[in-house]
C-alpha cells in the first residue's frame, strides 16, 4: 500500500509542477497540454468510479463527456449571441459562469446516466458494453442531425467563460480551475471507495449474489454508481470544451469512449489514481509521438496491446505492485 | 409518398440489411463459439475493401478483386487470431474489447500509412452497371440486387455449413462445450482459427462489395462495426438465424426511418423544423429498436439464457 501512495503523491505532484515548470518557462502550450491532461483524467476519475468499482464496462462514456460539452456550448452561445435558450413558459438565458456550466452539466450527466443506467443496467456482460456503446452513438448521430448547435460542424465559443476572482484566459490560470476541480473530484472519489456505498459497491462488483443475500440490492448501488460516474464525466467534458472553446459531435464518437477507456487502463483499472497516471502518460505519448511520426497511433495501439496482455495492472500495478487489485 | 418509391426504399433496405448479416454473421459466430467480442472486425472489413480496390486497380478485374478481398481478409484474420487474439479467450470482456480497440488502431493507421488519407474507388463491373426494370415498373441499380442475391446465397451457405457439415458439428459442439470437444480429439485451436479467418472472410466480402457502391476509405469499417453489434444484440449474441433477422431489421429501419419520418412529422409540425427532428429521430432510429427490444428481452431475440 505504502508504495501506492508514494507515487501517488508523485503523480499528484506531477501535474502542478509541470504546470509551474513551463509557466517559469514562458512555455503556455505545454501548460495547455497539463490542463488537457487533468480534465481527461477527470473523464477517466468519473468512468473509473463505474468500471473500476463498480465492474460496469461502459463503452458509452462519451455520451456523458459530450453532454458536458453541449451543456458548456448551448448556454454560452445563447450568452454570447444575446438570445434567451427559451421564452416560454419561462425564461432561460444563457450564461457565461463555469460555475453555472459546471452545475448543469453535472445535472444533465447524472440525468442520462440514470436513463441509460436505467436501461443498460437490465443487461450483463457484453449485453451492457454494446448497449453502452449504443446509446452513446444514438447521442452523436442526434448531435449531427440536430442543425440548431452547428450540427456536425460544431459550435465555436470565442471567449472562455468566467470564474470569479480569476482570468480564465490566462493558461496557468485555467489550469488552476481544472487542477483544484480534478482534486477535489479525487478526494470525493478516494472517500467514496471506502463509503459503506463503496465497498457495498465493490463487493457486489466481485460476488452479486453474495452481495443480495445480505438484503443489498446490486442493480440500485450500480445505478447510482452510473449515475455519479456519468455526472463527473460530465463535468470533465464541459471544462474540455472549455479549454477548446469549442464543442462538437466528435466528444459523443465512440473513439472517445474508448479514449476515455484506455485512460483508465494505460493508468490501472480502480486504482485512485490510475486515470491521472493514463491520461498524463497518453497526452505525453501523443505529445512525444506524433512529433516523431504522424502514424503515431500505431505505436499507441502496440503499447495498448502490450499493457494489455503483459501489464495486467496498467502503469500503477506495474510500478506498485499488484496489492489492491487482488481480486 | 409514392408505392414506387417505397419498395425501392425496402430493396435498398433489404440491400444495407443483407450487407450487415455479412459482418455480423462472423460476429456472432466469434462470440458464440470462442466468447471473444473483437471490435476489430469492422478492420477486417476495410481490410477486404482496400484488397479489392488495389487488386481492381491493377487488374482490371472484379472477380480477382473479391478472391483478393476474401483472401486478405482471412490472412489478416488468422494472423491477429494467432498473434493476438488467442491469448485473449480466458480474459474478462474489459480486456477484449482493448486489446480489439488497440488493434483497430494499428490497422487504421497502418492502412493510411500504406494507401494514404485519400479514398480509393472500386468501380461496379460493366455487366452490373445500370439499372435493370423490375415487374410493377420500377427501375433498380442491378448491382444492388446482385448484392442482396450474393448476401443470401452466403446465408443459405453458412446455414448449411453450421448445419450440415462436419466442421459446422465442430464448431457447434465448440459453442455447447470447448472442454469436452477438445477431449473428443478435435484440435481446438486448429478449430479457432478457422472460424475467425471465416468469419474474418465474410467481413472482407462484405467490405469489398459495399467498396463498389461507396468510397475505400480509412474508417469505413467502424460505422458497420457498431452496427453490426447492434444487430446481434437484438438478435442475440451467438445466433446466426439472430444476426439474419437483426441485420434485416436494422437495415430496414434505417432505411425507412429516414424516407419516412420526416413525413409523419410534418403532418403535426411545422415542415421546417419536422425535417430537422424527423431526421434527428431516424437517424437514432435503430439504437432505439435495439434498447426496445432489449427491455422486454434482455439478451436479444433469439438469445439463449
Amino acid at each position: 500500500m505504502a508504495r501506492e501512495t508514494l507515487l501517488n503523491i508523485v503523480l499528484f505532484a506531477l501535474l502542478p509542477v509541470t504546470a509551474l515548470a513551463a509557466f517559469m518557462l514562458d512555455e503556455p502550450f505545454v501548460i495547455t497540454l497539463v490542463t488537457k491532461a487533468a480534465i481527461l483524467a477527470l473523464a477517466g476519475v468519473g468512468l473509473n468510479i463505474a468500471l473500476g468499482l463498480g465492474g460496469l464496462v461502459s463503452f458509452g462514456h462519451a455520451a456523458f463527456f459530450g453532454l458536458g460539452g453541449y451543456a458548456m456550448g448551448v448556454l454560452a452561445s445563447h450568452a454570447q449571441s444575446y438570445t434567451p435558450i427559451m421564452e416560454s413558459p419561462f425564461l432561460i438565458e444563457g450564461t457565461k459562469s463555469m460555475l453555472v456550466i459546471w452545475g448543469v452539466a453535472i445535472v444533465t450527466g447524472g440525468l442520462a446516466a440514470l436513463a441509460i443506467g436505467a436501461l443498460s443496467l437490465r443487461t450483463t456482460g457484453v449485453y451492457f458494453i454494446m448497449i453502452t456503446l449504443a446509446f452513446g452513438q444514438m447521442l452523436y448521430y442526434f448531435a449531427i442531425s440536430w442543425p440548431a448547435y452547428g450540427g456536425e460542424d460544431g459550435l465555436s465559443i470565442y471567449i472562455r467563460n468566467e470564474f470569479p476572482g480569476l482570468n480564465t484566459l490566462d493558461p496557468i490560470q485555467f489550469f488552476a480551475i481544472a487542477f483544484g476541480v480534478l482534486a477535489i473530484v479525487l478526494f470525493i472519489a478516494s472517500r467514496l471507495a471506502k463509503s459503506p456505498f463503496g465497498l457495498a459497491l465493490s463487493a457486489a462488483r466481485q460476488n452479486a449474489e453474495r452481495v443480495e443475500t445480505v438484503g443489498i440490492t446490486p442493480f440500485r448501488l450500480r445505478l447510482v454508481a452510473f449515475v455519479i460516474s456519468g455526472a463527473i464525466t460530465a463535468l470533465a467534458g464541459a471544462l474540455f470544451a472549455d479549454l477548446n472553446r469549442f464543442v462538437s459531435p466528435t466528444m459523443f464518437s465512440w473513439h472517445t469512449s474508448g479514449e476515455i477507456m484506455v485512460f483508465v487502463i494505460l493508468g490501472g483499472v480502480g486504482r485512485l489514481f490510475g486515470p491521472v497516471a493514463g491520461a498524463a502518460l497518453y497526452i505525453l505519448l501523443e505529445h512525444v509521438l506524433g512529433g516523431l511520426s504522424d502514424f503515431w497511433h500505431i505505436y499507441l495501439g502496440l503499447l495498448l496491446l502490450l499493457v494489455v496482455l503483459f501489464a495486467r495492472g496498467g502503469l500503477i500495478g506495474t510500478l506498485a505492485g499488484r496489492e489492491v487489485a487482488h481480486d | 409518398m409514392s408505392l414506387l418509391l417505397l419498395i425501392e426504399q425496402v430493396l435498398n433496405g433489404l440491400q444495407f440489411g443483407v450487407m450487415l448479416f455479412l459482418m455480423a454473421a462472423g460476429l456472432t459466430l466469434i462470440f458464440g463459439v470462442m466468447g471473444l467480442i473483437n471490435l476489430a472486425h469492422g478492420s477486417l472489413y476495410m481490410v477486404g475493401a482496400f484488397a479489392a480496390a488495389a487488386v481492381a486497380g491493377f487488374t482490371g478485374s472484379f472477380v480477382l478483386a473479391l478472391i483478393a478481398a476474401l483472401a486478405a481478409a482471412a490472412a489478416a484474420g488468422a494472423l491477429i487470431e494467432l498473434l493476438v487474439i488467442r491469448r485473449l479467450y480466458d480474459r474478462d470482456h474489459l480486456d477484449q474489447v482493448l486489446a480489439t480497440f488497440a488493434l483497430i488502431l494499428i490497422f487504421s493507421e497502418g492502412t493510411r500509412y500504406i494507401f494514404g488519407s485519400f479514398p480509393l474507388f472500386l468501380d461496379i463491373p460493366a455487366a452490373l452497371s445500370g439499372p435493370i426494370l423490375l415487374p410493377g415498373g420500377i427501375y433498380y441499380p442491378l448491382y444492388r440486387l446482385v448484392i442482396i442475391g450474393a448476401g443470401l446465397l452466403v446465408a443459405a451457405g453458412l446455414f448449411l455449413l453450421i448445419a450440415r457439415t462436419r466442421i459446422g458439428v465442430q464448431i457447434r459442439a465448440g459453442e455447447a462445450d470447448r472442454e469436452m470437444i477438445a477431449a473428443l480429439g478435435v484440435d481446438i485451436s486448429k478449430l479457432y482459427t478457422l472460424v475467425f479467418a471465416l468469419g474474418a472472410a465474410l467481413a472482407g466480402l462484405a467490405g469489398a462489395l459495399v467498396g463498389a457502391i461507396q468510397s475505400v476509405q480509412v474508417g469505413m469499417g467502424e460505422p458497420v462495426l457498431i452496427l453490426a453489434f447492434v444487430v446481434i444484440v437484438i438478435g442475440g449474441i451467438g445466433s446466426i438465424k439472430g444476426a439474419l433477422v437483426g441485420s434485416i431489421l436494422v437495415g430496414l429501419t434505417d432505411t425507412l426511418g429516414g424516407v419516412l419520418l420526416p413525413p409523419l412529422f410534418a403532418t403535426f409540425m411545422e415542415p421546417s423544423s419536422a425535417n430537422a427532428v424527423g431526421s434527428a429521430v431516424a437517424s437514432m432510429a435503430i439504437y432505439i429498436l435495439m434498447a426496445g427490444v432489449l427491455l422486454f428481452k434482455p439478451s436479444g431475440l433469439f438469445g439463449g439464457t
